[in-house]
């Protein structure tokens, strides 16, 4: 090989690098050496400033970093594509220096500086970033020696020996620095990202129970709706027990009064019997004496003995008579316990209401030719048959009826003005009963009466005049004969209806 | 003269009876007896069965009921042999339609109701007396 004369051979020193640059016939050696170490690069082929090309290295791998490191693409998106360019600088100069041949170490430098500036300016921007902050320490102090070393080197400033060593400290210093804090921003990072991670999570729990709030409001909502409906259904149901509760122990204490009624009518029967066979028998024995032996007496005699006897006759007369009375009523409290002699069959209801109100407003006629009253219908056409008992009934509707009539004449003996007795009776049809109300617009009762209308021998008739017996019959009749119900509704000077119900 | 029995658990039946038939006991057309229980009364036709015409019986009693007693007397004194059998009346209280029946389905010849009607009964006696 042609031993080639030597056109540039610099040693330069003062900072820690050692540049020895040889161009021989478009080859060159560049020898770099630095604290980090000596790296030879070959370019034999090409006539160009390499280390030109080679600086481009560390500010791409500070751009990746910066992206990597710093989020920049989601931070500073457009900053993160600007910085995909800075490649393009050195281009410029590296096309400048092949032109123009600087063959100067400045170029370099000056594009590495110009790329760390631009990294320094990114950090900056980013100084709300806490890492960014602590890179940006990091690295100042490197730039900032770059910075004036590039001076040093442009200004052609020497520096003494001492000032030498110091510049070559400050840069080991400054990398140092570097690498320290960069791991220190590193693990801020992290710790930043841990943070930010917890915090997520944290705002997905908080959102994950928010949802869940919203779902057990709802579902409490749907709950209490639920409850309160439940309450109100209950509430009803308690209602109607109590109702259903107060008819039952009301039938009971019917059917247990009319069992008690019935056991007493037979155990007074039989001395009732006596009493009536006996006196009617007395009476029979009078006549045979007063027919035999007295007319043996002697007139005077004979007259006494004969009042006497009248008045015997007399007496035993009434004693059969109230015996009589007595006995009716008996045969009325035995109606309790009797079973049903008749035949259930279908049986018009309107028919039968109809025909037992005319036959008791003409029975009261016949006695009363002054009383007078308005008989109103209001019959349901769509009746349908009742299966009943229908003399039954009829003896209820009688009853009805008949007290009916009575209200009314007692109210009208008042002398009200302008008082017009009305006795109403009206059918319908329910869904699973028909209904039969006899109103009447007589004297009405006080609570006190309402409460005991049914019970066997209560009555606010006079002496005599009944029984007490016709609505305790009516009920039995009703309630135990034919499973239906009967009710009383009334208002003290206004009114009295008799509802009856019986099952289809 | 036709012979009564009557069965009762009331002892003043007896004297009812005796006072209400006063005119035919006296004129010997009717004789009564008198037991005061269904097993009083059967005690009694084992001893006097042929004289007994006719049984009056009520049917409450303690004891031996009416009905009891008149199966007793239809099982133990059948139809056919010689003696022909008592007509046997049942008295039942009012209003005892269950009784009723039960003593028809048993063999009562009649079917009195308490208070018993003495003016019918009587007449019953003619009627039975003449056959």
């Amino acid at each position: 090989m042609e031993k080639q004369p030597t056109r540039t051979f610099t040693i330069r020193e003062g900072n820690d690098s050692i540049v020895a640059q040889k161009a021989n016939k478009g080859k060159s050696i560049i020898v770099d050496v630095d604290a980090r170490g000596l790296k030879s690069k070959y370019a034999p082929f090409m006539d160009i400033d390499g280390e030109l090309l080679f600086s481009v290295v560390p500010a791409l791998i500070m751009v990746r970093v910066l992206r990597r490191f710093l989020d920049l693409p989601t931070r500073l998106p457009r900053v993160s594509q600007a910085l995909g360019w800075i490649w393009v600088p050195m281009a410029v100069l590296f096309v400048a220096d092949q032109i123009f041949r600087f063959h100067t170490k400045l170029l370099d430098d000056g594009y590495r500086l110009f790329a760390y500036t631009v990294g320094v300016l990114v950090l900056a921007a980013l100084r709300h970033y806490r890492p960014a902050r602590t890179v940006l320490l990091a690295a100042l102090p490197y730039v900032l020696y770059l910075a004036i070393e590039l001076m040093l080197t442009a200004g052609g400033i020497k520096l003494g020996k001492k000032y030498d060593d110091i510049v070559n400290n400050s840069e080991g210093f400054a990398l140092l620095w570097l690498f320290t804090f960069f791991l220190i921003a590193r693990s801020q990072k992290k710790t930043l990202e841990k943070e930010r991670l917890e915090r997520e999570a944290e705002e997905q729990e908080r959102q994950r129970i928010a949802a869940q709030n919203v779902e057990l409001e709802r579902l409490v909502a749907e709950r209490t709706s639920a409850l309160t409906r439940q309450a109100e259904e209950l509430r009803e149901t308690l209602t109607e027990l109590k109702t259903t509760q107060a008819q039952l122990v009301q039938s009971e204490k019917m059917a247990s009064l009319g069992e008690l009624t019935a056991g007493i009518a037979h155990e007074i029967q039989n001395p009732l019997n006596f009493v009536n066979n006996f006196s009617e028998v007395s009476v029979e024995l009078l006549h045979e004496l007063q027919e035999g032996p007295l007319q043996q007496l002697p007139d005077a005699e004979k007259t006494y003995a004969n009042e006497l006897l009248t008045d015997l006759v007399q007496n035993l007369q009434k004693i059969t008579t109230h015996g009589k009375r007595a006995d009716s009523i008996v045969k009325g409290m035995l109606e309790h316990s009797r079973a049903s002699s008749g035949e259930r069959r279908p049986t018009d209801l309107n028919a039968l209401a109809d025909e037992y109100l005319r036959l008791s407003y003409h029975g009261l006629r016949a006695k009363d030719k002054s009383f007078n009253a308005t008989l109103t219908t209001d019959f349901d056409p769509g009746l349908s048959p009742v299966s009943v008992v229908s003399q039954e009934v009829g003896r209820v509707l009688l009853n009805m009826f008949t007290n009916a009539f009575y209200a009314v004449q007692q109210r009208q003996k008042l002398g009200q003005p302008g008082y017009a007795p009305e006795v109403r009776v009206s059918t319908h049809q329910r869904a699973e009963e028909v209904e039969i109300r006899v109103r009447d617009n007589g004297t009405g009762m006080p609570d006190s009466v309402k409460a005991k209308v049914f019970q066997p021998f209560f009555t606010t008739k006079p002496t005599g005049e009944g029984t007490g017996l016709g609505l305790s019959l009516s009920h039995d009749i009703i309630v135990k004969g034919h499973g239906g119900t009967l009710q009383v509704d009334s208002c003290l000077g206004q009114y009295t209806e008799f509802i009856i119900t019986l099952p289809i | 003269m036709m012979k009564i029995l009557v069965v009762d658990d009331e002892k003043d039946v007896r004297v009812l009876f005796e006072q209400r038939f006063r005119r035919e006991i006296r004129n010997g057309e009717v004789a009564f007896s008198f037991a005061y229980s269904g097993e009083e009364a059967l005690a009694y036709l084992r001893e006097h069965f042929s004289e007994v015409v006719l049984i009056l019986s009520d049917i409450n009693m303690p004891g031996m009921s009416g009905l009891e007693l008149l199966r007793h007397i239809r099982q133990d004194y059948p139809v056919n042999p010689p003696p022909p059998p008592p007509t046997v009346m049942m008295i039942t209280a009012y209003g005892g339609q269950h009784s009723y029946e039960e003593a028809l389905r048993l063999g009562a010849d009649d079917l009195l109701t308490k208070p018993v009607d003495f003016a019918a009964l009587k007449e019953k006696l003619h009627l039975l007396n003449n056959a």
